[in-house]
């Protein structure tokens, strides 16, 4: 994966800042809602960003990744509903839990490999809901009726509305996260587990612990999802276990694939992508059978399919992978290749080549 | 300042006069967001895709209802711009489109969003906006709450106050009951089990069996056995057509015959009583409120006319036996008298005096003597059921018109 390079991250930052303190002053371009659909999307790239980790970084496929981040929610709400824990404090303590049941669930994967984890993954995320409901459980969880909560309030007397301060509190708890991600990827331990990914046995012959690396990968990336879980409790302040359905995993692995797996930039996109596409299927459907005269019903589902069939054909290593590939067909074009960027070539093919399973 | 000479300060005055004159003349005509001289905007989730997508019939129906009323002219000269959002049955998408709805669309209302996850989610949103919840479509008894949440109101019979009904006739006519209840584990299948329990108050203890299944189960046959098993004589069914009609020829097929009340969400002959078996359902009692298209004895009512009527006109693809299509048609029409009442006077406020100010007014396709009463302290515009017992091959009306006030 090439770094992002810094200053756009600089200037990506500032305006992530700067641009909801133009809420009050230009409340129909930066109106509420869009805050509120922005926090959504930030939630979304979080809890992309915990399955890439386990998936593209670490090799591991899951498609229950919606489990961790019911867990999360569910965590965030029961503290807050029973405990009277301030939202806050909600997020280390689920990210705790999670990490807890990402790596007991870590355990038995161990003996599972490919569509085989997957499989079990997906076992998960289906029965999750329903132990939710599960009778001894319901008095904390509310069972079918879920719990209320409320919108967390402006700190500090902060002059921000209740959906300014969502999306500053979602954006810092992204931008941590992206950095400890960020820094756990560039370590020994982040070149172990893409080794991991890549080579297993010549993982296993360096001296890399397999057994060690899976299964806290795997706890890391439920905790990463479960705090986009618990963010998620509290941005929506309701929680009930139709929240938390299948496609909910389904939605998290589109993400990752359409964004990119293995970058962590992919992550941001795959986030966007699928709040915006799973807005627009609707007006999308509306137009083609109003305006365009045809007698198809689409739901949001059959525009994720065949948007992800054209984007596997056009850019197979999601959209920050085509990006990047359109950059460096460009300045090759024009420069021919520059020698820096030759070794990133390199190292993303074996890569790109394991991704294609 | 410049200081006020006479003549100013008469100009000013007699604009003031005048201002204000003006506006009493046209104090009748008063808008909040979403409303206009030329429109009225009004707001709707309902599952289109995903695990609850049957539910979509209704939201087809309601948008085929208000083409046809801008068709006939509209309402007091305004067009209905009805705005449907597919939530997919998720509350976080529910509050992401309502959302969308009241704060870029700004729509007056909304009307009949579907689900009782997705309504809790949006309820004290919406109540902390003061935007109209009307008529939501689910049977939770918690949408009547004036006093905490005086921007919501349900429209059915509540699950809650049926299952009373249910348990206080059975008290009353089956001598030593004993009591075997099949119930949906979901919260619709436990509002009917609370009112059932709290009908039976102190009785509670004859219930001698008490199963659940889920909607992925594929049959319940084996929790009928379990049931018969249990040598009860009376059998509750809460369970939604597929699995009602399951349940109930099951227990004719093992020879089981208890006396049976069936829960109204399955009282549709055309998808539970006939796969049932009409052997096996002679007797059974359901509690209704609105009629049902299948049965043939509502064949030559007015209502029932008019409705098969506008459902060939403006709504060829729904189907003509599925009760879902005479619920969307009814509610509409409720809401539809409830804009007429406001006038000119579409404020939001004026939109919720009105929903809590009707009565006795005759709900078209509501069984004869069902009608809807609201008031500022009342939510629930229908209450009222009557019983009905399966004879034949349709349900026959009996006993009195029970209305039952429940929380």
């Amino acid at each position: 994966m090439p770094p992002f390079p810094k200053k756009w991250l600089i200037v990506l930052l500032v305006l992530g800042f700067g641009i909801p303190l133009l809420n009050p002053l230009m409340p129909d371009v930066v109106s509420s809602y869009r805050l509120f659909l922005v926090s959504t999307m930030i939630i979304a790239a979080i809890a992309v960003l915990g399955l890439n980790l386990l998936t593209g970084f670490n090799g591991q496929i899951s498609l229950g990744h919606g489990a961790f981040y019911a867990v999360g929610a569910y965590a965030a709400a029961i503290l807050m509903d029973q405990y009277d824990v301030p939202y806050y404090a909600t997020l280390p303590i689920a990210a705790v839990i999670c990490f807890v049941v990402g790596y007991l669930f870590g355990q038995p994967a161990l003996k599972l490999e490919g569509h085989y984890l997957a499989l079990a993954t997906f076992a998960l995320a289906l029965s999750v809901p329903q132990i939710l409901k599960y009778k001894w459980l319901e008095g904390i969880t509310g069972g079918v009726q879920g719990i209320v909560l409320s919108k967390p309030e402006p700190p500090f007397g902060l002059p921000l509305s209740e959906d300014q301060w969502l999306y500053y509190y979602c954006f810092i708890v992204m931008v941590i996260l992206f950095w400890i991600s960020h820094n756990i990827l560039n370590s020994r331990s982040g070149r172990a587990m893409m080794a991991i990914r890549d080579y297993p046995i010549a993982a296993d012959t360096m001296g890399i612990n397999l057994r060690l690396y899976k299964t806290v990968t795997f706890g890391i990336s439920a905790a990463i999802t479960g705090i986009a879980g618990a963010l998620s409790a509290s941005a929506i302040a309701f929680v009930a276990p139709d929240s938390f359905n299948i496609f909910l995993s389904i939605k998290f692995l589109i993400g990752l694939v359409v964004g990119g797996i293995g970058s962590l930039a992919g992550c941001v996109v795959g986030g966007i992508f699928y709040v915006l596409v799973d807005n627009s299927a609707q007006a999308l459907s509306t137009f083609i059978k109003n305006d365009l005269g045809l007698q198809f019903d689409l739901s949001a589902y059959t525009v994720f399919g065949i948007l992800l069939i054209a984007l596997m054909y056009m850019m197979p290593m999601g959209i920050v992978g085509g990006v990047y590939a359109a950059m460096r067909s460009l300045r090759r074009g024009s420069k021919g290749p520059a020698p820096s960027e030759r070794p990133a070539v390199a190292a993303s093919k074996p890569a790109a080549s394991r991704q294609g399973h | 300042m410049k200081k006020t000479n006479r003549r100013t300060f008469v100009a000013g005055v007699s604009a003031a006069a005048l201002l204000t004159s003006r506006s009493v003349a046209f104090a009748q005509k008063k808008y909040d967001d979403g409303a206009s001289d030329t429109e009225i905007k009004i707001g709707h989730t309902n599952p289109y895709s995903g695990p609850a997508s049957s539910y979509g019939v209704i939201g087809k129906t309601l948008q085929a209802y208000w083409k046809s009323v801008n068709e006939a002219g509209g309402i007091n000269g305004r067009k209905i711009n009805f705005i449907s959002l597919d939530d997919g049955y998720s509350p976080p998408k529910t509050v992401e489109c309502i959302r969308q709805l009241v704060e870029q669309d700004k729509v007056l209302c909304t009307f009949n969003t579907l689900g009782t996850p997705c309504n809790t989610a949006i309820h004290k949103y919406m109540n902390s906006k003061k935007v109209p919840q009307l008529y939501v479509a689910t049977g939770a008894s918690k949408w009547g709450d004036p006093k905490h949440f005086p921007w919501t109101m349900g429209f059915q019979p509540d699950y809650h106050t049926e299952g009373v009904i249910y348990a206080k006739h059975l008290l009353a006519n089956v001598k030593d009951p004993k009591i075997a209840v099949i119930m949906q584990n979901d919260d619709y299948g436990k509002d009917y089990w609370e009112g059932f329990k709290e009908g039976l108050g102190k009785d509670a203890s004859k219930v001698v069996k008490h199963v659940t299944y889920e909607t992925t189960d594929p049959t319940v046959d084996s929790q009928v056995i379990q049931l018969k098993d249990s040598g009860a004589n009376v059998f509750f069914v809460i369970a939604i057509p597929k699995f009602a009609a399951q349940a109930m020829r099951k227990a004719g097929d093992i020879g089981w015959k208890p006396t049976i009340y069936l829960n109204n969400v399955s009282a549709s002959v055309a998808s539970a009583m006939k796969p049932a078996g009409f052997e096996n359902v002679q007797g059974v009692m359901t509690a209704a409120y609105l009629m049902d298209p299948t049965d043939k004895q509502w064949d030559s009512h007015p209502d029932m006319k008019t409705w098969v009527d506008w459902m060939k006109k403006h709504n060829p693809g729904g189907s003509l036996s599925d009760a879902s299509n005479v619920f969307a048609y009814a509610v509409a029409t409720l809401m539809h008298e409830t804009l007429k009442k406001c006038g000119d006077n579409l404020t939001r406020e004026n939109l919720m005096r009105q929903a809590a100010n009707f009565q006795k007014w005759k709900l078209p396709l509501a069984l004869p003597g069902i009608t809807v009463s609201t008031s500022p302290t009342d939510f629930y515009p229908i209450q009222a059921v009557q019983l009905a017992r399966f004879k034949g091959e349709t349900w026959e009306l009996f006993g009195d018109i029970m209305h039952a006030e429940s929380s």
